[in-house]
């Protein structure tokens, strides 16, 4: 599991890994909480490219249908196979094993820290 | 009102089951002294009404006399052998299934099996009919049902558009389709953008087809031409469109399915499977999608799941991708099925199996063929050498000299112009009636020698000859005697709770009396037995009966004009929120497409107003539920040039009469836009206030709700839509209907009406689904005015006795004027919950230990109930529900003080199954008698549920969506 405090976030709820020009993305564990059992998960087909802000992929919990929002402009270089096959890893690890997708990017938009993102979940 | 027996027997005592000294005795309780000031109290005085004078509703009739009407009404009905086709065939309904399904009220009176522990029998009948589909169609995943075989392929068209990854906004129709379904695909697709290019497919060539997201063929064709579309569909999905295939399912049982042709999608319809056509409906329409489409399904889909035990159950699928949650992001605004009738259809497959329907369509088909094979001798010509059923004749110049001499023979055709005839063959017209020799009859009405006959095997194009199987589980294969059948009809039945075991208080649902006597006509050959296209002159009883009701249901409303053929709510919506956007269109305003609809809204309004090609606002509401008039205000300034409506609720969804209202609708007139009053709530207002006089100007209605048509497990449902004068030009018409001018017979004048629905169709039949119609017909000839608005205190009255009884025990969420609620009120579980770690869940379940349906869950807010007793409950059992409530905050209250463990009381454990209490060791911290005995009453009456709580995650998880094998129920 990374440590969260390294993380940067969206205010969609997502968080983002960043290493060199490659960025993971996967939903926090506010979010996971919110969608209560997750039971499926759509990602972007590998090689696709992806628009910072635009709907790339579905969330789908006993509960509701969450978005899952491409935080960078860029090319989805992996899609994660293990949260298609056991969709509850987003519930029991959404930092670690339940990570979506990796997308390479030329340039990284302004995301928020951690603290800015404890912020919000708080309001 | 109620209960004041003089010497006539009046229905309105019999509907509405509290008595004078109920009412009496409930308004001490509430604080009033009549029940008339009571609903003055609630009702804003901005918008109560006096009563009507001249009103078109006549005195009411006793029970005996309406039947005798209804009599009288059929008679003008007339009967013949119907052999239009286009996709409506008579069908020989079992009598097992007539009596044991369609006239028993452990079916028709149950609701949408939202609560799965006790639905577990029509969950079951379901998935029978969804293996049925999906096994004749060669496709893995089947629905619960559709509305009916247009609104089906419309909703194959926009799965096309969402799943395919063509960029084009084209879609390919075959020409060959069924003339209805076109115009339906015409006026929906026209609302959001789609452009259909029609072309002879079977004559077209496959490279010459144009770039699309999707092609729609009919299989066979609508006339009768049985292809091969094979070549069409490779070459539209190779440039990445989705094919959708409107098959007929006894054609099936003998050709190749959809599935091996390579279609994506099937659809279609399942009346010809025991379904009588009721003048157009209402019947199964069905939707069946290759494996990986399963999310883009519209509708309802039951899966298998898992209860707390481990044991197999059944529930409702993916839930979540509906309206009601996804709102304007929802797949579709269709957000019921037609389940009486897809259980009917799918016990017909029971009855049968897989080799009598063989049988059926064989003899079909061996019909068409000898009488095809006489004609061609005769020297007629016909249009396709290659059909299953269905022969279109060549005759220059005399189709109507033979549909005149059909008609002397009792015999109705289809003419398709004014040289050509259709012909279509059915399972009814495999068998001879008396001295009624079909092939003899025919043979006359084309002047061939009627002695000669013709037999032959086969004339299906050996390409096209099915050899895969189909209905090979069990349960098709077991239920051969009529003994058999009967007693799983018996045993799917005992397993659910309808009404007719107890009260149903589903909040917005109104799950009133569906009386016997309203019942009694709708399987009357006269009303049963009528093609949707059959001529104006057979079906004139059916054109009056339709006449009174769009004048009583206009006088009701306050409107002008009202269309009966919306087949649901969601269809009535979207036929007002299309009338909307015809009139905007008609004046220029081709900008005016914003919709507002309140956040407290049913999510079928913003996916209805999404399909009627309209962007959704949303307005917010006041912590009261009300609509935020400064917030409203706000947004129409914002968008004031581009409104187009406000939907509103009335009752809103919380249960209150909004004081504002009137208001509210004169902003929006203001800025030129249009007020859409959501009629869901109507059995709180009937005869006290009407939408038309505070501003609306279009409505639904539900008559599945205020007008006493069973809910039928979830569906049929009729959704008529009333408009003022400005809007009426824009609701829906039908190329086919028998009258364009509504009311087809003015009860005043004695003359047709001067209205014509101008709009496309939103429903595949002129008038829905008609032979339900007579249900509400009773219920207000029945009632009389005085008896609907007695109705209404009723209710009212009943709604705030349990507000006012609970309110110490559960806070009752939102009121309107003097603290008082319509006829419906939200409990607000959300304390309890915080204080005890007891969910909505929990006491939703519970309530099934207690013998009780619970209320409508967490809608319109989360973590709340929303109880509607509707006036057809009497006080015993109101009582009874409200003791059950108080019993059950004290099981939660006593958990809390830790009498029994959070994850180890009767709350957390319901519902207890009757092995749960039997089998094996019992070690929990409450006692068997506390887990299914709470109360002492229920020793006497119990209603067992047959599973324990069901796991739904592991159901979405693991999606499986046809019968399981019979090891899976084995210990």
């Amino acid at each position: 599991m990374a440590d969260k405090t390294e993380l940067q976030y969206t205010a969609e709820h997502e968080w983002v890994l960043v290493e060199g020009t490659t960025a993971t993305v996967g939903i926090t564990e506010y979010a996971a909480d919110k969608l209560g059992d997750v039971v499926f998960v759509d990602l972007p087909a590998v090689g696709s490219t992806v628009a910072s802000g635009a709907i790339v992929g579905e969330i789908e919990s006993t509960k509701s249908v969450g978005e899952l929002f491409a935080p960078v402009n860029g090319t989805v270089l992996e899609a994660n196979q293990a949260v298609v096959n056991t969709p509850e890893l987003v519930n029991s690890d959404p930092f670690g094993e339940g990570w979506l997708i990796k997308v390479t990017f030329e340039s990284l938009p302004a995301l928020l820290t951690f603290d800015e993102y404890s912020a919000l979940v708080a309001e | 009102m109620a209960g004041t027996f003089g010497l006539e027997e009046r229905f309105a005592d019999r509907h509405i089951g509290t008595d004078d000294e109920s009412q009496a005795a409930m308004l001490a309780v509430v604080g009033y002294d009549t029940v008339e000031h009571m609903v003055e109290a609630a009702v804003p005085e901005s918008i109560a009404v006096e009563p009507i004078k001249n009103s078109r509703i006549p005195a009411p009739a006793t029970e005996r006399q309406a039947l005798a009407e209804l009599r009288v009404l059929g008679g003008h009905n007339t009967v013949r052998r119907s052999m239009i086709g286009l996709g409506y065939y008579d069908t020989i309904t079992p009598a097992v299934i007539k009596r044991n399904v369609l006239e028993n009220p452990s079916w028709y009176t149950a609701y949408t099996p939202y609560q799965p522990e006790i639905s577990q029998g029509r969950l079951e009948a379901l998935i029978n009919f969804q293996t049925m589909i999906s096994d004749l169609t060669g496709l893995s995943t089947a629905n619960a049902s559709m509305l009916d075989e247009g609104t089906a392929v419309v909703e194959g068209m926009l799965l096309a558009r969402r799943a395919s990854k063509s960029a084009s906004h084209a879609f390919i129709i075959d020409a060959d389709a069924l003339p209805q379904t076109k115009a339906l695909l015409v006026n929906r697709a026209a609302a959001v953008g789609i452009e259909l290019v029609e072309l002879p497919l079977a004559s077209t060539s496959p490279s010459d087809l144009p770039d699309s997201f999707g092609v729609f063929v009919q299989y066979p064709g609508a006339s009768g031409n049985l292809w091969d579309p094979t070549a069409v569909i490779a070459a539209v999905k190779e440039k990445g469109g989705l094919a959708v295939a409107a098959a007929d399912l006894l054609a099936l049982t003998l050709v190749k399915s959809p599935g091996e042709l390579g279609a994506d999608v099937a659809v279609g319809t399942s009346q010809r499977f025991g379904v009588p056509m009721g003048f157009g409906g209402p019947h199964a329409g069905y939707m069946a999608v290759r494996a990986g489409l399963e999310r883009q399904l519209p509708g309802r889909l039951v899966g298998v799941s898992q209860d707390a035990d481990g044991h197999p159950a059944y529930r409702l699928s993916l839930q979540v991708r509906e309206q009601h949650i996804r709102r304007e992001k929802a797949t579709s605004n269709i957000c019921t099925a037609q389940v009486l009738l897809a259980v009917m259809a799918s016990m017909y497959a029971v009855y049968h199996g897989p080799i009598g329907l063989r049988r059926i369509a064989n003899r079909v088909h061996q019909k068409a063929l000898a009488f095809a094979l006489a004609l061609k001798d005769g020297g007629f010509e016909l249009e396709s050498d290659e059909f299953f059923d269905t022969l279109r004749v060549r005759v220059p110049g005399k189709a109507d000299a033979i549909l005149a001499a059909a008609i002397e023979k009792n015999i109705t055709l289809y003419r398709v112009d004014a040289d050509t005839v259709g012909i279509s063959f059915d399972e009814a017209s495999t068998v001879d009636l008396l001295d009624d020799n079909l092939h003899a009859d025919l043979s006359g009405v084309f002047g061939l020698d009627t002695d000669k006959f013709f037999v032959s095997m086969a004339a299906l194009p050996d390409a096209l000859v099915r050899e895969t199987e189909y209905l090979t589980h069990p349960v098709f294969n077991t239920h051969r005697s009529e003994t058999s059948m009967m007693r799983y009809l018996k045993y799917l039945a005992d397993k659910d709770y309808a009404l007719d075991r107890g009260m149903i208080p589903l909040g917005s649902c109104t799950m009133k009396l569906n009386a016997a006597t309203e019942m009694e006509s709708i399987t009357w050959p006269e009303f049963a037995n009528i093609h949707p296209f059959a001529p104006a002159a057979d079906v004139e009883g059916y054109l009056v009966l339709i006449s009174n009701l769009e004048g009583w249901l206009a006088e009701v409303t306050g409107y002008d004009s009202v269309s009966l053929q919306p087949n649901a709510g969601s269809q009535g919506e979207l036929a007002g929120l299309l009338a909307i956007r015809g009139y905007h269109l008609s004046r220029g305003d081709t900008h005016r497409t914003v919709c507002l609809i309140p956040s407290s809204a049913h999510g079928t309004n913003a996916a209805s107003a999404v399909l009627a090609g309209m962007k959704v606002v949303v307005v917010a509401t006041d912590e009261l539920g009300n609509v935020d008039v400064d917030d409203l205000k706000a947004k129409i300034e914002l968008h004031a040039e581009n409104l187009a409506a406000l939907m509103i609720t009335y009752p809103s969804t919380h249960g209150v009469y909004e004081h504002e209202v009137a208001t509210i609708c004169r902003l929006v007139h203001e800025a030129g836009g249009q007020v859409y009053v959501d009629g869901a709530n109507l059995n709180a207002l009937l005869g006290y206030a009407r939408f038309g006089d505070f501003g609306g100007d279009v409505s639904h209605l539900n008559l599945h709700k205020t007008f006493c048509i069973p809910h039928g497990g979830g569906g049929p449902g009729v959704g008529p839509v009333a408009a003022k004068a400005h809007l009426a030009p824009f609701l829906p018409g039908h190329p086919m209907a028998q009258a364009s001018q509504h009311p087809a017979f003015d009860m005043y004048t004695g003359r047709a009406g001067d209205v014509v629905h101008g709009g496309g169709p939103v429903s595949a039949a002129p008038y829905g689904s008609p032979s339900i119609l007579p249900i509400s017909w009773a219920y207000v000839r029945m009632m009389g005015a005085e008896g609907l608005k007695a109705a209404t205190g009723a209710a009212v009255l009943a709604a705030n006795y349990v507000a006012a009884r609970l309110r110490d025990h559960y806070p009752v969420l939102y009121a309107g004027d003097n603290g008082l609620v319509a006829h419906e009120c939200i409990l607000d579980l959300r304390p309890l919950t915080a204080a005890t770690g007891v969910s909505v869940d929990d006491v939703a379940k519970r309530l099934i230990d207690y013998g009780f349906h619970a209320p409508t869950m967490s809608f319109p807010v989360a973590g709340t109930l929303m109880v509607e007793p509707t006036e057809s409950e009497d006080l015993v059992e109101i009582d009874r529900f409200i003791d059950a409530m108080i019993a059950i905050k004290r099981e939660a209250d006593d958990t809390a003080a830790g009498r029994w463990p959070a994850d180890d009381n009767p709350l957390h454990g319901a519902p207890h199954t009757a092995r749960a209490v039997i089998v094996g060791e019992w070690d929990h911290a409450y006692t068997r008698e506390e887990a299914v005995y709470p109360m002492s009453a229920l020793i006497r009456a119990k209603y067992w549920p047959p599973v324990r709580r069901i796991d739904n995650a592991y159901g979405d998880r693991n999606l499986v969506c046809a019968c399981p094998p019979i090891e899976a129920f084995a210990e």
